[in-house]
């Protein structure tokens, strides 16, 4: 995918929210640290222009929540978590670039329940690669890409690593 | 960078990059304990003692909302209702600990050392709580921790220590600490109270406290130990308060912004005037709440580290 097709992806992933949500006015918007965030803003600024209004934006980092800490030699560096709101009876759209064994988003789910009880809670991810290891789908995808596990699906966003592109590398 | 430590024990062993990112994982940690739910599950099923031989309040209350906060198992080991007042050793009753599957050890022992001899003999990771008059690492980093938030870096800062230099673990561990990050470091108290090798290690020694503040950014007060007081290192508590008691009008003399310090417990009226103590720029309240969030970045940190070394 090219800077165009993300563009015009994600500008589909909005419409498909605002569609099912009849709106803007129950949401709020969080994004998984690091893409998702940038892909959250993203998705902040399409919904002002078409809406008008503009959902509160969170930041999550999943680390502490990480089921696999345990296993790892080294920890990932903890980043901060900034939800300034509260998500009580709000529907909040998780956003993540990639969704593969589903262990993120289920650590994310844990981390948004304990800043309260959103009336729901869906997921907006860029790309679904597949194999995923626990019962987890997104609500939108951008696209669905067949791969192996042995591969890779590097996500490249502007705002992050200067341009803007998705692309698998062959294990 | 990585953590890759299984202990701290101390400051004096840490470089500038490990004590900067143990205060940027506190500051994530920071943020668990704004939430309602102050609690997340990062050391689920991780056993910690806190194994205190010397009696503490804040400390050991510090440690053991971090260690929840982080939702690890907490075996609660004090001087007063434990086998050590059966005579065990120290060694021993770690071991046991150990035996029980305690994983992280936090240790207080009125002997300087303590924690390196667990750190050598035991597989857990050690976390020093206060050893003797050595170090208190955990004190020191919320110290730094502080000043970082409030002045943005500490690099280049004027940082004055007041007080039982000699004694006081505190002021040891904030000096490495201090004297990494780039601060520039004064002591001030009674000759008989400041070790004259100080000066080694790029300390400026003042007896005379009014010449110590002029122009410091940063004041940390050390608590008197009344149990010192007959033992002939100054004459009387008046005296050492009425010279190095720290009072609105030598305050003046410090830069506009000045922060107050003080690791608590406060003798109001001794080393500290009520006034400053509750004035708006003591920080004494934040460095406590603040000790949270180093502690809970420290056994992170230690938990993460324990593959490597």
């Amino acid at each position: 995918m090219d800077k165009n097709a993300i563009k015009r992806t994600v500008l589909r992933i909005v419409n498909e929210i605002l569609e099912r949500n009849e709106g803007a006015s129950e949401l709020v918007i969080i994004g998984v640290r690091t893409r998702g965030v940038h892909l959250a803003e993203r998705i902040l600024k399409i919904i002002k222009k078409l809406e008008g209004i503009e959902p509160l934006l969170g930041m999550l980092d999943i680390t502490l929540y990480r089921d696999d800490l345990r296993r790892k030699t080294e920890w990932p560096k903890v980043k901060k978590t900034e939800i300034k709101f509260s998500v009580e009876d709000k529907v909040v759209i998780l956003v993540d670039d990639v969704i593969y064994t589903g262990r993120t988003t289920r650590a994310a789910l844990e981390e948004i329940m304990d800043f309260g009880r959103p009336s729901s809670i869906q997921l907006a991810v860029l790309v679904d690669r597949g194999h995923r290891e626990l019962p987890i789908q997104p609500d939108y995808a951008g696209c669905t890409i067949d791969t192996l596990s042995k591969e890779k699906v590097r996500v490249h966003l502007k705002e992050n690593d200067g341009n803007d592109e998705v692309k698998v590398l062959r294990g | 960078m990585d953590f890759n430590r299984r202990h701290i024990l101390g400051l004096e062993e840490l470089s500038a990059e490990e004590i900067t990112l143990i205060l940027d994982t506190a500051e994530s940690m920071k943020e668990v304990s704004e939430r309602d739910v102050k609690k997340v599950p990062a050391l689920r099923g991780v056993t910690v003692c806190n194994l205190f031989y010397e009696p503490s309040t804040r400390t050991r209350s510090s440690f053991e909302i971090a260690e929840k906060r982080l939702s690890a198992d907490v075996l609660n080991f004090t001087l007063s209702h434990s086998s050590v007042s059966k005579g065990e050793t120290l060694l021993d009753t770690a071991r046991s600990l150990e035996a029980m599957g305690a994983s992280v050890i936090v240790i207080r022992h009125p002997m300087s050392g303590a924690p390196w001899l667990l750190a050598k003999e035991l597989d857990s990771s050690i976390i020093n709580a206060g050893d003797g008059s050595h170090e208190h690492p955990s004190q020191a980093l919320l110290d730094l921790f502080t000043i970082r938030e409030i002045k943005g870096s500490i690099e280049g800062l004027k940082v004055l220590i007041v007080g039982d230099i000699l004694h006081s673990r505190v002021a040891r561990s904030n000096i490495w600490g201090l004297l990494k990050l780039g601060a520039e470091v004064r002591v001030a108290g009674p000759p008989t109270l400041i070790p004259p090798y100080i000066e080694n290690i790029n300390v400026k020694t003042y007896y005379n406290l009014e010449d110590a503040v002029k122009g410091v950014d940063v004041v940390i007060m050390l608590r008197i130990q009344m149990e010192r007081q007959d033992s002939e290192f100054f004459p009387s508590l008046r005296e050492y308060a009425r010279f190095y008691g720290l009072k609105r009008e030598k305050l003046k003399f410090a830069a506009k912004d000045v922060i107050v310090m003080h690791p608590g417990p406060i003798n109001r009226g001794i080393e500290l005037s009520s006034d400053i103590a509750d004035d708006a720029g003591s920080v004494i309240l934040e460095q406590v709440s603040n000790g949270i969030a180093v502690r809970m970045a420290m056994f992170y940190l230690v938990a993460s580290g324990g593959g490597n070394s």
